[in-house]
């Protein structure tokens, strides 16, 4: 059983998704090998050597890999997957985008965002949003897995010592080109890392009150959300949608404040520990997931409530 | 430029999926079914592309059983020009969609095939990957935006931390996020229309594919269930069991 793990990073630093792909890892076997992919990224690998549960770091240094473009990463991978019996990513937007290419290049199918691993060839995995759980098993000769970050408990960050081994590879197949982003800078925690995830609704009204949650949140220490009807609305940008087709999100607490709870946002949050709902409709169904519902207006409770913690 | 579209029949968005009994499967007798509605923005993109005169032609694609035609003629309504069904059993795996869907494409030979980026039933999000990496064609997944110029397509992509904008070379393919475009609702007429519009049914031997799978499916169970809790009936309150019982804050 030999692992490959592809590392999810900035070029700067290795993203804590990696260390849940790797609890994944370590599951299937001991052998673990972690592909740090991209362009000047010498820090990350240096980081990556540092994982106890990597046995291995392979670098691949390349102008062609600086912005994940799956196209040519997923030539590098193809290069490098001859005697791995599993090749794992994150289900994160760059692991969904490169990882079934890298599967059809090696001529098998793909398991999406599993859940458990249940033997070196059987997964779970949830469908119809999380309505239900699949147990799948595969008879590919590699097994080509993108995996659940919030299923896996993160393995530790620091105290080994692994190789780094230098790969080269010409994997600059010139059919895409990176022209820019716009990525979005927040104090806040990640959202899908946060211990307390706020989440607002289309009964927020507008972008300007996504203030009473941000203070909420700061008292917490919070990521802020968001349901698909608040980002479609134009309240908040696209990257803060919580569900079956956005982010998948586990805290500890999870206070979802005029969300409606559609089985497509309840997708994406009913792992967390405890959910508290804020919504004026008593029989909004998000109180059928709720540990504590609170049926009031939102605009009367979210100050008192920034006040009292 | 001719437009490839490829669609899938699944459960209607508003209906909450039952495991059976058994645990063999989910049970989808009596189901609403509709077209995924990632597939029917990836119509709608191509109608538009097509009303701004920069495709000449839509041909939509269905892998699965005859039941899907609906969806094809769905798709028909909604502007495209003729349908393609590829005749299997319900539920064929994705490489085996992406291997008939490429020859399909290298028969038609479109400047761009549009796909969801996510059929909301298996939630696989892979196929239009798994079509570009087999074609040899470059990929813009989960589009918020797209731009087609003479040779390429430059698409804005939804990631995690925000927007990416690529230039693809063509051909290209693009898979279609929410905020690309709002559908349209077909009208009466056009529906009328789609019934004569060519549907043609082609066999996977036809297109030398045997459809197979290495993906076995052994059991679905429901989720671990979640209970309803309580209402409290202040902040004071809610404040006092997140601090004393639930011991989060
Ligand atoms: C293909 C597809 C994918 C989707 N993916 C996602 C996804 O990933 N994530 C997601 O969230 N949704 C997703 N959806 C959308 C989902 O179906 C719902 O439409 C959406 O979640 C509703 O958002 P909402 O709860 O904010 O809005 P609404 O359903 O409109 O609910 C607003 C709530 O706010 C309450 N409210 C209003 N004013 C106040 C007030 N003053 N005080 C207190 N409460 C108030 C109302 O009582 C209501 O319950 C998807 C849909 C489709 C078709
Ligand atoms: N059976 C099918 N027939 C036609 N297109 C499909 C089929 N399955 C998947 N697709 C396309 O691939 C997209 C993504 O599906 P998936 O990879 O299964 O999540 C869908 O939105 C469709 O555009």
């Amino acid at each position: 059983m030999r692992i490959l793990v592809i590392a999810e990073h900035d070029n700067q630093t290795l993203k804590p998704a990696t260390l849940s792909t790797l609890a994944a890892a370590a599951e299937l076997g001991s052998d673990i090998s972690l592909l740090v992919a991209g362009h000047q990224c010498q820090a990350v690998a240096d980081q990556a050597a540092q994982v106890p549960t990597v046995s291995k770091v392979l670098l691949a240094d390349n102008p062609a890999c600086a912005n994940q473009l799956a196209e040519n990463v997923a030539r590098l991978v193809l290069g490098l997957a001859e005697g791995y019996s599993h090749i794992l990513a994150p289900s994160t937007t760059t692991g969904k985008n490169l990882l079934p290419r890298v599967a059809a290049l090696l001529g098998v199918n793909q398991l999406s965002d599993i859940s458990a691993v249940v033997s070196a060839d059987t997964f779970k995995r949830p469908i119809y949003a999380g309505n239900a759980i699949a147990t799948v098993q595969s008879s590919d000769a590699v097994k080509v897995i993108t995996v659940r970050g919030t299923a896996f408990d993160a393995v530790a960050a620091t105290g080994g010592s692994a190789t780094i081994e230098t790969v080269s590879a010409d994997c600059d197949v010139k059919q895409s080109c990176f022209v820019g982003e716009e990525l979005a800078s927040s104090d806040r925690p990640e959202l899908t890392a946060a211990r307390v995830v706020v989440s607002g609704g289309r009964g927020m009204g507008n972008g300007e009150n996504f203030e009473l949650l941000y203070n909420v949140a700061d008292k917490l220490g919070a990521a802020v959300g968001a349901s698909r009807a608040a980002v479609d609305a134009g309240f908040v940008p696209n990257d803060m949608q919580v569900g079956q087709t956005g982010k998948m999100v586990a805290p500890e607490l999870y206070i979802a404040v005029g969300i409606s709870g559609a089985i497509q946002h309840l997708a994406g949050m009913k792992d967390s520990k405890i959910i508290v709902a804020i919504n004026k409709d008593e029989e909004a169904p998000i109180f059928q997931v709720a540990d504590y519902g609170l049926v009031a207006d939102l605009f009367e409770v979210m100050p008192e409530l920034e006040q009292k913690l | 430029m001719k437009i490839l579209v490829a669609v899938k029949r699944v459960i209607d968005y508003n209906v909450k999926v039952r495991v059976k009994a058994d645990q063999t499967d989910v049970d989808l007798a009596n189901v609403k079914m509709a077209l995924n509605p990632f597939c029917e923005i990836a119509v709608e993109q191509a109608v538009r592309l097509k009303e701004a005169g920069q495709a000449d032609e839509i041909v939509v694609v269905s892998v699965g059983s005859k039941s899907c035609e609906e969806q094809l003629r769905t798709a028909l309504a909604l502007g495209a020009d003729r349908a393609i069904r590829i005749d299997t059993d319900d539920g064929p795996d994705s490489l085996s969609v992406a291997r008939l869907l490429a020859e399909v494409a290298r028969t038609e030979q479109p400047g761009l095939v549009l796909l969801g980026k996510q059929a909301i039933d298996s939630d696989n999000n892979q196929t239009g990957q798994m079509l570009a990496a087999l074609l040899d064609w470059p990929q813009g997944t989960f589009a918020c935006a797209m731009t087609v110029t003479d040779d390429g397509v430059e698409v804005t992509r939804e990631v995690d931390g925000g927007m990416q904008t690529v230039a693809l070379t063509q051909p290209a393919i693009v898979t279609t996020d929410l905020r690309l475009n709002e559908p349209r609702y077909a009208s009466l007429p056009n529906i009328m229309k789609a019934k004569r519009k060519p549907l043609a049914v082609i066999e996977p031997a036809a297109l030398g594919v045997t459809v197979a799978s290495n993906i076995r499916l052994l059991s679905v169970e429901p989720p671990a269930g979640r209970e309803a809790g309580i209402k409290v009936g202040s902040v004071d309150e809610l404040v006092d069991k997140l601090k004393n019982d639930a011991k989060v804050i």
